[in-house]
C-alpha cells in the first residue's frame, strides 16, 4: 500500500513539475506576479511528493518488503540497519530517485528564499529546474521504476553488493549527488538570466553560494569515494583514473573554475558571458557523468547496444539540455552587456588564467574518457586510455596552475603589479625552495617527485598563510592589533586561504606517496615481513561467522625498528548470499602515514599471502580535501552570501568589499 | 559514483583483491622493479580499466608472469611492450601510442590550452583598456582657465 502510494506520489510530482515549468515561465513573460508566484508553491509541492516517494521506498527497505523487486534485488533481512537504509540508493533505480529528490530539494530552497531573489529571476529559474525534474521523473517512471512489485513475493532478498556494505559508501552517494545536482541550480540561474537577457553582479551574488555549496559537497563526495577505494578495494591506491571517477572529476574541475569566475563577476562585473557558459557546461558535465555511469556504456559499447533503453533515454536528456541550453546561449549571449575592464596583469587576469588551465584539464579528462568509446564506435579499433595517459597529460596542466596560485591570490584587482606581488612572496618562495633542497638532499637517490611535490605543496600552504598575514600585519603593527585585524577579515578571505592551503596539503600527501614502500610475502604464524622501516608479524588467523558473511581475520603486530606499535586486523570475507569475496584492509595510522596490510590466498603449505605497504603522509590527501571543503563552508557563511538574507546590492558599503 | 565501479568490478573479478602473488616476485629486485613498472602500464584485458598489476584475474596473472619471463630472457622494457602489443593489440597499453588514430586524443590538451589562451587574449584586447576619458570642449576650456589662473598667481 505504502509502496503504491510512493509510486503515485512520483507520478503526481511529474504533474506538479509540469505546472512548475509552464506557469512561472508564462508569468515571467506576461509579467504577472500571480502566475510567477505559482513557481515557489509548486516547487515545494514537488519536493513534498518526491520526499514522500523516497520515504516510501525507504520504508519498504526497512521492513524488508520482499514483494518489491528493488528490495529483493538489493536487500536482505539479516543486513544491518544502516545498510538497509543505504541500500535505498545503492542501486540504479533508488539512486535515480535520490537524484531527483536532491533536485527537488534545491528547487524548494530556491522557492523559500523568495526575498533575496528578484521575482522574475526566481520564476524563470524554477521553470528551468522543473524542466530537468520532468525529464528525470519521466526517466524513472518509464525505465527505472523502483516500486515494481514481484508476484509471488520472494522469501528472502539477494543482499546488497558487499562492496557497498561500508559506512563510507553509505554516505558517499548522497554527498556526491548534492554536489552534482547542486550545479543544476547554477545552470537554471544561467538559463534564467539568458531567457531574461539580463545579468549583473546581483545575479552573481545570488548564484555564488549555490555554486560554492555544490562544490563543497562534491569535494567531500569525491574525497570520501577516494578514501573508500583506498581501504576497501585493497590495492592501496587512492585514485585510478577510472571513467567513473573521471565522471565526477570533470564537474569538479569545471565547478572549481565556475567558483572562481563568479568571484570576478560579482566583484568586478566582468567575465559575464564566460561565467554563464561555464555554469551551463558544469551541469552538462554532471549530466554526462550520470549518462556514463547509468547507461552501462562504460562496461562496454556492446552492452549499451544490447539493452539501450535506459542509455538512450539519458542520452536524449543529455542532448536536449546541453543542446537546448547552448542554443539559448548562442542566441541570447551576444545581447549581454560586457562590463568591468581590467588589465591583463590583475586578479581578474589571474583568474582568467586559472579558468583556462582548469578548463583545459577538464577537456583533457573528457577526451581521455570518451575517446576510446568514440574510436570504437567509429572505427571498431580498440584502445585503452588509463592512468599513465592521464598522469602524463594532467600533471603538466595542474602544476603551472598551482605555481601561479599564490601569485594570483596576492595580485590586486583591476590592475596589478607583478613584481610587487612577487616581492610579497619572496619569503614563501624561499622557504619552499629550501625545504625542497633539504628534502632532496636527505633522500638523495630516492624518487625526485616527492621533494618537488612537497615543496610545491608547502609553497601553497605558506602562500595562503602569507596572504592572511600580510593583510592583517604590517611592519610595526603590534601582534594584538594584527590578530584583531585578522579576525576582522571577511570570512570569504579566510575561506579562500583555507581552501588553497587544503590544495597544498593534498599535493604534499600525493607527492609523499612516491616514498611509499611495498612488500609481498607469504607468512606462517609467527613469521615476519619487512617493508621499509616497518615490519609485521602474523599472530593468528581467526575464522568468524557474522550475520551475512563469513570471514578469516589475520591479526598482525606492527613493529618499527624493534619497537611494537600496535596491531592491525585484515580480513578476507565471503558474503554468503551472493557468494562474493571481499577484502578488508588492515590499517594502522602512524602520525599522518599509514601501515596498510591486506591478505590474499592461503598457500598450499598453510602460509598466508600478505601484502604490506607503508604510506607516509598519505592521510594528507584526504585531510587536504577536507580543509578545502571547510574553506568552502566558511566562505559560505560570509555575510554577503548568506542565503535568504535580504541584502540589496547598494546596502553594502564599499569598504566592506573584500579583495579576495 | 565509485560504488557503481565497485558493482562492475565485483562482477569482473571474484577473487580477493591481492594482485601480485608472493610466488610471482622475481629474485632480482631491479628486474622485479622493472616488471612492476611495466605492469602498471598494461591493461588487464578482461577487466574494467585495471592494470595487470592491480588485477586478480587469471589472465592478469598470466600476463605478469609473461612480462617477467621476457625480462629474465633479457628483453628491454620496450621489447616486452612490443611483444604484448603484437599479441594482444594496442588495447593492452593503458597509454595509447601516438599515431593518426590517436592524434586528437594527444593533441586536445595542447589545442584547448593554446586556442583558449589566444581566445582569452583576443577578447581582452578587443575591449577598450581602462584609459582616462577624453575631455570635451567645455572641460578643456575650464582646464585651460584653471591652468592660466595657476600660472598667473
Amino acid at each position: 500500500m505504502v509502496v503504491e502510494a510512493g509510486h503515485f506520489a512520483l507520478a503526481l510530482a511529474l504533474g506538479l513539475s509540469l505546472i512548475q515549468f509552464l506557469v512561472p515561465l508564462w508569468g515571467a513573460r506576461a509579467n504577472d506576479p500571480v502566475l510567477m508566484a505559482v513557481g515557489p508553491t509548486s516547487a515545494l509541492a514537488v519536493f513534498a511528493c518526491i520526499s514522500f516517494s523516497f520515504l516510501a521506498l525507504t520504508f519498504a527497505y526497512l521492513n524488508s518488503d520482499f514483494s518489491v523487486l528493488n528490495v529483493v534485488q538489493n536487500s536482505h533481512s539479516a543486513k544491518p540497519l544502516i545498510y538497509k537504509i543505504s541500500g535505498v540508493w545503492g542501486n540504479h533505480e533508488g539512486s535515480m530517485l535520490l537524484w531527483v529528490l536532491i533536485l527537488a530539494l534545491f528547487g524548494a530552497v530556491v522557492a523559500i528564499s523568495r526575498n533575496s531573489i528578484p521575482m522574475r529571476l526566481q520564476a524563470n529559474t524554477l521553470a528551468v529546474q522543473a524542466a530537468v525534474t520532468i525529464a528525470f521523473l519521466l526517466f524513472i517512471l518509464t525505465t527505472s521504476n523502483p516500486f515494481t512489485r514481484v508476484v509471488p513475493a520472494a522469501l528472502e532478498g539477494q543482499d546488497l553488493n558487499p562492496l557497498l556494505q561500508d559506512p563510507g559508501l553509505a554516505i558517499h552517494p548522497p554527498l556526491l549527488y548534492i554536489g552534482y545536482v547542486g550545479f543544476s541550480i547554477s545552470f537554471a540561474f544561467a538559463c534564467a538570466a539568458l531567457i531574461d537577457g539580463r545579468i549583473d553582479a546581483v545575479w552573481a551574488r545570488i548564484v555564488r553560494p549555490w555554486t560554492l555549496g555544490s562544490w563543497t559537497f562534491l569535494t567531500l563526495g569525491i574525497a570520501m569515494g577516494s578514501y573508500w577505494a583506498y581501504y576497501e578495494l585493497g590495492w592501496g591506491g587512492w585514485w585510478f583514473w577510472d571513467p567513473v571517477e573521471n565522471a565526477s572529476l570533470m564537474p569538479w574541475l569545471a565547478g572549481t573554475a565556475l567558483v572562481h569566475s563568479t568571484v570576478v563577476m560579482e566583484k568586478r562585473d566582468a567575465l559575464k558571458v564566460w561565467t554563464i557558459l561555464l555554469a551551463i557546461l558544469t551541469f552538462s558535465l554532471s549530466l554526462l557523468g550520470t549518462f556514463l555511469v547509468r547507461s552501462g556504456v562504460l562496461t562496454s559499447v556492446h552492452s549499451f547496444a544490447v539493452d539501450p533503453e535506459r542509455g538512450t533515454f539519458i542520452l536524449g536528456i543529455l542532448i536536449l539540455f546541453i543542446g537546448g541550453s547552448l542554443a539559448l546561449f548562442a542566441w541570447r549571449a551576444p545581447m549581454l552587456k560586457q562590463g568591468g575592464l581590467f588589465a591583463p596583469v590583475s586578479r581578474e587576469g589571474a583568474l582568467v588564467v586559472n579558468n583556462l588551465f582548469l578548463a583545459t584539464a577538464c577537456a583533457t579528462v573528457l577526451i581521455g574518457t570518451l575517446y576510446p568509446l568514440a574510436l570504437e564506435v567509429l572505427t571498431a579499433e580498440k584502445i585503452s586510455v588509463g592512468a599513465p595517459f592521464f598522469n602524463f597529460t594532467f600533471l603538466p596542466l595542474i602544476v603551472p596552475l598551482l605555481l601561479l596560485l599564490p601569485l594570483g591570490q596576492t595580485l590586486a584587482w583591476k590592475r596589478g603589479n607583478f613584481l610587487g606581488t612577487a616581492q610579497r612572496l619572496y619569503a614563501v618562495f624561499g622557504i619552499s625552495l629550501l625545504a625542497t633542497i633539504v628534502l632532496f638532499a636527505a633522500t638523495y637517490g630516492g624518487p625526485v617527485a616527492a621533494p618537488l611535490g612537497i615543496g610545491l605543496g608547502l609553497y601553497l600552504v605558506l602562500g595562503s598563510i602569507n596572504e592572511i598575514a600580510t593583510r592583517a600585519w604590517a611592519k610595526g603593527t603590534p601582534l594584538s592589533v594584527a590578530w584583531r585585524k585578522a579576525r576582522g577579515l571577511p570570512r570569504s578571505a579566510w575561506g579562500t586561504a583555507l581552501a588553497h592551503a587544503g590544495v597544498g596539503l593534498t599535493v604534499i600527501g600525493i607527492a609523499a606517496t612516491a616514498w611509499g614502500v611495498e612488500a609481498i610475502g607469504s607468512l606462517k604464524i609467527g613469521e615476519r615481513l619487512k617493508g621499509g622501516d616497518y615490519e609485521v608479524r602474523l599472530e593468528r588467523v581467526i575464522p568468524r561467522v557474522e550475520a551475512n558473511y563469513r570471514e578469516e581475520a589475520a591479526v598482525l603486530t606492527v613493529f618499527s625498528s624493534g619497537r611494537e606499535l600496535g596491531t592491525l586486523e585484515t580480513m578476507k570475507r565471503l558474503y554468503v548470499t551472493r557468494g562474493m569475496p571481499t577484502t578488508e584492509a588492515g590499517i594502522l595510522t602512524v602520525g599522518l602515514g599509514q601501515v596498510y596490510a591486506s591478505i590474499g590466498d592461503t598457500q598450499p603449505d598453510g602460509s598466508v599471502g600478505v601484502r604490506l605497504y607503508h604510506k607516509p603522509l598519505v592521510l594528507l590527501i584526504w585531510i587536504g580535501s577536507l580543509v578545502m571543503a571547510i574553506g568552502g563552508g566558511i566562505s559560505l557563511t560570509d555575510r554577503r552570501l548568506r542565503i535568504g538574507a535580504p541584502v540589496p546590492a547598494k546596502a553594502v558599503p564599499p569598504h566592506a568589499v573584500p579583495a579576495e | 559514483m565509485r560504488f557503481v565501479l565497485a558493482l562492475i568490478a565485483s562482477l569482473l573479478f571474484s577473487a580477493s583483491a591481492f594482485a601480485v602473488q608472493p610466488g610471482e616476485v622475481l629474485k632480482d629486485p631491479a628486474l622485479e622493479k622493472r616488471a612492476r613498472e611495466i605492469s602498471t602500464g598494461l591493461r588487464c584485458l578482461v577487466c574494467q580499466n585495471q592494470s595487470i598489476d592491480d588485477s586478480d584475474a587469471q589472465l592478469a596473472k598470466d600476463l605478469r608472469l609473461l612480462v617477467r619471463e621476457r625480462l629474465v630472457a633479457g628483453d628491454t622494457d620496450d621489447e616486452v611492450e612490443n611483444f604484448l602489443v603484437q599479441r594482444y593489440g594496442e588495447f593492452v597499453l593503458l597509454k595509447p601510442s601516438f599515431g593518426t588514430h590517436t592524434l586528437l586524443l594527444w593533441l586536445t590538451p595542447a589545442l584547448v590550452l593554446v586556442l583558449g589562451g589566444m581566445g582569452a587574449y583576443a577578447a581582452l584586447r578587443r575591449r577598450p583598456q581602462p584609459t582616462a576619458a577624453a575631455l570635451d570642449d567645455g572641460e578643456r576650456e575650464a582646464l585651460e582657465t584653471l591652468l592660466k589662473h595657476d600660472q598667473s598667481t
